[in-house]
């Protein structure tokens, strides 16, 4: 038990990544990242959502009937999402307001439709807590590093701090202004990608 | 009307959903192997989007919105139930999806074949409940929000199916080890944002 549920923490932050090697919740990865602190703040409530969610699941696996489950999951998730959507709007107007629409997003952020599916119908409600922190935290690793680049050399900040000073403002930092677009952010997790495929060589693809 | 073309022009190109938005990440890069599939899903998103934004603008309008009750009796004006917005919208959603996948189902098989398990994830395509939100944020009317579920999800399948389109020639080409598939995906489609970057400003 104390294995299995390490096991399922430990896992999907390098060994099975979700945004990495599952493919999943890869809209908001690449929506929010543009600074670091917006980036903290969905993973926050992505783990938040995930782990909960599982919880919830998992507890009523087995008074799902299966032909509805994707409805009850939804509703289950989309009652979470309101809870940490209305918190954020009460306490971090500010930055609820820069996320905009992506926290309603996190309703249809397949890492936690995937993960309920994939996982809370089957197991305990203990060992699905686990696998959903250790995803959350996956999650959140690719989204932390993904910002942190972004904000770095896209605006010579970390946290809102002067890291780089820009040029604009006397120092000798030109930022990198393909960083803050969207196609800088497709890149660097492209590269990511290539990263941990490159020490992971069984994660490789085989088809072009 | 010129308004309303100049929305569509808007929601096609210069924010398009999939390469401006991040919208409909998961099915995009998983679909967009082969043009057929591709061309498939496409055309099932645009259905699902110029049918579930309307749908959900009305919801919106005569139901959650603050003081939207009215019409109902006065006394109910004081409600504001716009926080059940997420809730109301995915439910519209799962259960329009619920219809086409029977429609196509009934009527064209070989499609439905197709689309296998991509179809009822078009239920949880960000694509979908996004272009759903952002109509409630900029406050659209019916119309508008008419055509901006239209458009989006033109630019939608746009994207997916010139994506496909490249990834089948990529076949030919000689990828590291560690960029083929997922990697390269990502990178693709970044240089497809820089190009559809160069709509920005556009009007009509």
């Amino acid at each position: 038990m104390a294995n299995s549920a390490k096991k399922a923490v430990l896992d999907p932050l390098f060994e099975n990544n979700p945004i990495a090697l599952q493919v999943l919740g890869i809209c908001s990865a690449l929506a929010v990242t543009t600074k670091l602190e917006t980036s903290i703040v969905m993973c926050g409530a992505v783990i938040f959502v995930l782990t909960l969610s599982n919880l919830s699941v998992s507890l009523i696996r087995n008074l799902i009937p299966g032909s509805i489950r994707i409805i009850v999951q939804l509703t289950i998730i989309a009652s979470l999402v309101i809870i940490a959507d209305q918190f954020l709007k009460a306490y971090l107007f500010e930055i609820s307001k820069q996320l905009s629409v992506f926290v309603g997003l996190i309703i249809t952020n397949c890492i936690i439709m995937g993960r309920a599916e994939a996982f809370a119908m089957q197991n305990r409600p203990a060992l699905s807590i686990a696998d959903g922190l250790g995803n959350g935290f996956g999650y959140s690793i690719v989204l932390l590093i993904t910002g942190a680049i972004r904000e770095l050399f896209g605006a010579g900040k970390l946290l809102g701090y002067t890291v780089l000073p820009v040029v604009t403002e006397g120092g000798w930092y030109y930022p990198n202004g393909i960083m803050v677009t969207s196609a800088g952010a497709f890149f660097i997790i492209g590269f990511l990608i290539w990263g941990l495929r490159a020490c992971k060589p069984d994660q490789v693809e085989e088809e072009g | 009307m010129e308004h309303h073309l100049s929305l569509a022009v808007k929601a096609i190109f210069v924010e398009n959903m999939a390469l401006a938005f991040f919208l409909g990440m998961c099915s995009f890069l998983a679909v967009s192997k082969k043009v057929n599939t591709a061309i498939g899903l496409g055309g099932a998103v645009i259905f699902v989007l110029t049918l579930t934004v309307p749908m959900n603008n009305l919801i919106y309008r005569y139901l959650l919105q603050e003081g939207a009750l009215a019409w109902v009796s006065p006394d109910l004006a004081q409600y504001d139930l716009s926080f059940l917005r997420f809730l109301c919208c995915i439910g519209t959603i799962a259960a329009m999806v619920q219809i086409v996948e029977m429609t196509l189902d009934r009527f064209i098989p070989a499609l439905y074949n197709a689309l296998g398990i991509f179809l009822p994830l078009i239920a949880v395509n960000c694509a979908i409940l996004g272009a759903s939100l952002f109509m409630v944020e900029r406050e659209y009317t019916l119309a508008e929000s008419t055509v901006f579920g239209l458009g989006s999800g033109i630019g939608w399948a746009l994207a997916v199916i010139s994506l496909a389109s490249i990834r089948e020639r990529m076949r030919y080409s000689n990828v590291p080890a560690g960029l083929r598939g997922l990697g390269m995906t990502f990178i693709v489609t970044g240089l497809m944002a820089i190009g559809f970057m160069a709509f920005a400003g556009v009007q009509l």
